[in-house]
């Protein structure tokens, strides 16, 4: 498996760091406690298509939306994550 | 049903008939319309479930469900090491129950699961990790579990060839727990088959679960490759699957699947007696009857159902090998694999009720899941006859993460790939 950086060209797994689910929202701050358990803890888990946040750390450091598939580990895109999604600067 | 009672004397009966008489260890059930239990999933956890729903609480009318063929899965994918040397409350006394279970499994269960205490030893390299080996091993023997602190001079008795004076990761000693050891894998699945066939359960193969009948909140059956089968209550024990079989229930586990891989090597003439994990990288290892070292590390760190894993992780598991044991250098590996792990987000497995009501769920077990194999189908056939968590499983509960009642017996916080 490796991962095309929008940044730095197609680079080998070691270089990332992997941080799991991107399509979980932070809740707000008065959100009740069940949407943080939900944020916290409790994921889709698909077996299929999965967009998650790989940190691209021996590289150019870079957050990075990957979509891949989880059966057969074929990537499907990759993007910067400030772009994807509020949340990747406070989830890092 | 096979009521041929495994004995020497059967041996030698057999041997005399040229093994012509042997039958298979356990039916090829075809689904019944119903059942008071239907078990989803025909792991080494859901095999224990329906032999123990037999044998200790007397329910008989009960199915598992196996979408491939008995010893596919984890219980086949394993490293085969059973151990109870766990620190946390939650975590100890459910162990503890699991080794003594094995401890009288093969006597149990009819069945040559070659169990072997051998040991299990976990080295530590400073200072820091000495103490906290010392604290756990305390905490075992708390909890009546054995634990010996070895200096280095008795690790490098019992394993003179480590390498122990490694510039950056000297072996300073080890916590050992001499009643841990190994199990042979697949034998737990064939023998806990053949037992609970013998008692009236019906082991399917070939039968996925496509959906789960729910009418009014309540379970009332689950729908299958094979036609749909009424249920009075449904236990699901599909661990690497679990989310996925949750789901069609609607709901939502704290859970990611993650892929572990492990490796075989040629056999070579015994000379690791006992378990033996690295302190300083993540690698464990064990050598097989059969002469091959099984061993394994890291999970690869990434949501997987691929049942293989990538390159990365096989070259650090490799570097830990090395580092610990620099003699198996030239060993060929033989066999590579990978296998789906349930990683819960506190790291400690869940036996307990769900929301829909008869429906209950044992999973996220991490990587640990087959050493708990016993304890985990007692805990929960406890759990479906009585409708209460087992003495020993009290702590595995699916709402502990709301009240912040997490057991995470490393400390990673709520990162399943860092369990």
């Amino acid at each position: 498996m490796r991962l095309n950086c929008p940044h730095c060209g197609e680079r080998s797994l070691e270089e990332f760091t992997y941080r799991g689910d991107a399509t979980v929202r932070r809740p707000a701050l008065d959100a009740p406690a069940e949407s943080w358990v939900d944020y916290v803890y409790l994921r889709e888990n698909p077996a299929g298509r999965h967009e998650e946040y790989w940190y691209h750390g021996a590289g150019c450091r870079a957050w990075l939306v990957v979509e891949r598939d989880t059966t057969t580990h074929m990537v499907h895109g990759v993007r910067p994550a400030g772009a994807a999604s509020e949340n990747a600067r406070s989830e890092s | 049903m096979s009521s041929e009672r495994y004995s020497l004397f059967s041996l030698l009966r057999e041997s005399l008939r040229g093994h012509a008489g042997w039958k298979p260890a356990w039916r090829k059930a075809s689904p019944q319309a119903a059942y008071d239990i239907v078990i989803v999933g025909g792991g080494g956890h859901g095999l224990a479930t329906a032999y123990y729903l037999a044998r200790r609480y007397g329910i008989r009318r009960v199915a598992v469900l196996e979408k491939g063929w008995i010893g596919n899965g984890n219980i086949g994918r394993n490293t085969t090491i059973v151990r109870s040397n766990y620190l946390l409350p939650g975590n100890a006394p459910f162990y503890e129950c699991s080794m003594k279970l094995w401890e009288g499994l093969e006597q149990d269960i009819n069945y040559n699961a070659m169990v072997s205490q051998r040991g299990v030893l976990n080295l530590f390299h400073n200072d820091a990790q000495r103490n906290a080996y010392i604290r756990r091993g305390n905490a075992m023997r708390l909890h009546g579990i054995d634990a010996e602190l070895l200096d280095a001079s008795a690790v490098r008795a019992k394993l003179p060839f480590l390498n122990f004076d490694d510039a950056r990761f000297p072996i300073q000693g080890g916590l050992l727990q001499r009643r841990g050891g190994t199990v042979r894998h697949d034998a737990v699945a064939w023998g806990y088959a053949r037992a609970a066939d013998q008692l009236g359960v019906d082991i399917i193969e070939n039968c996925e679960v496509t959906g789960i009948t729910i009418v009014n909140g309540r379970v009332t059956g689950v729908q299958t490759s094979r036609g749909p089968i009424a249920a009075g209550k449904v236990g699901l024990a599909c661990a690497g699957n679990s989310s996925r079989v949750a789901a069609m229930a609607g709901l939502r586990l704290p859970i990611e699947s993650h892929v572990l891989q492990a490796f075989v090597t040629e056999g070579l003439k015994p000379f690791i007696d006992c378990v033996t994990t690295f302190g300083a990288g993540h690698f464990y290892i064990s050598q097989s009857d059969k002469g091959g070292l099984v061993f394994g590390g890291d999970i690869d760190g990434y949501n997987s159902y691929a049942q293989r894993g990538n390159m990365p992780v096989v070259e650090d598991v490799v570097e830990g090998g090395m580092a610990l044991m620099p003699r198996i250098g030239r060993v060929r590996l033989l066999r590579q694999w990978g296998g789906i792990m349930d990683m819960s987000m506190d790291g400690s497995p869940i036996i307990d009720r769900t929301p829909v009501e008869q429906l209950y769920l044992n999973a996220g077990w991490c990587y640990g899941g087959f050493k708990a194999t016993p304890a985990s189908g007692l805990c929960f056939a406890h759990l479906l006859a009585r409708d209460e968590p087992h003495e020993v499983a009290t702590a595995y509960r699916l709402d502990r993460f709301g009240r912040g009642a997490v057991i995470d017996e490393k400390g990673m916080g709520a990162q399943p790939n860092l369990h």
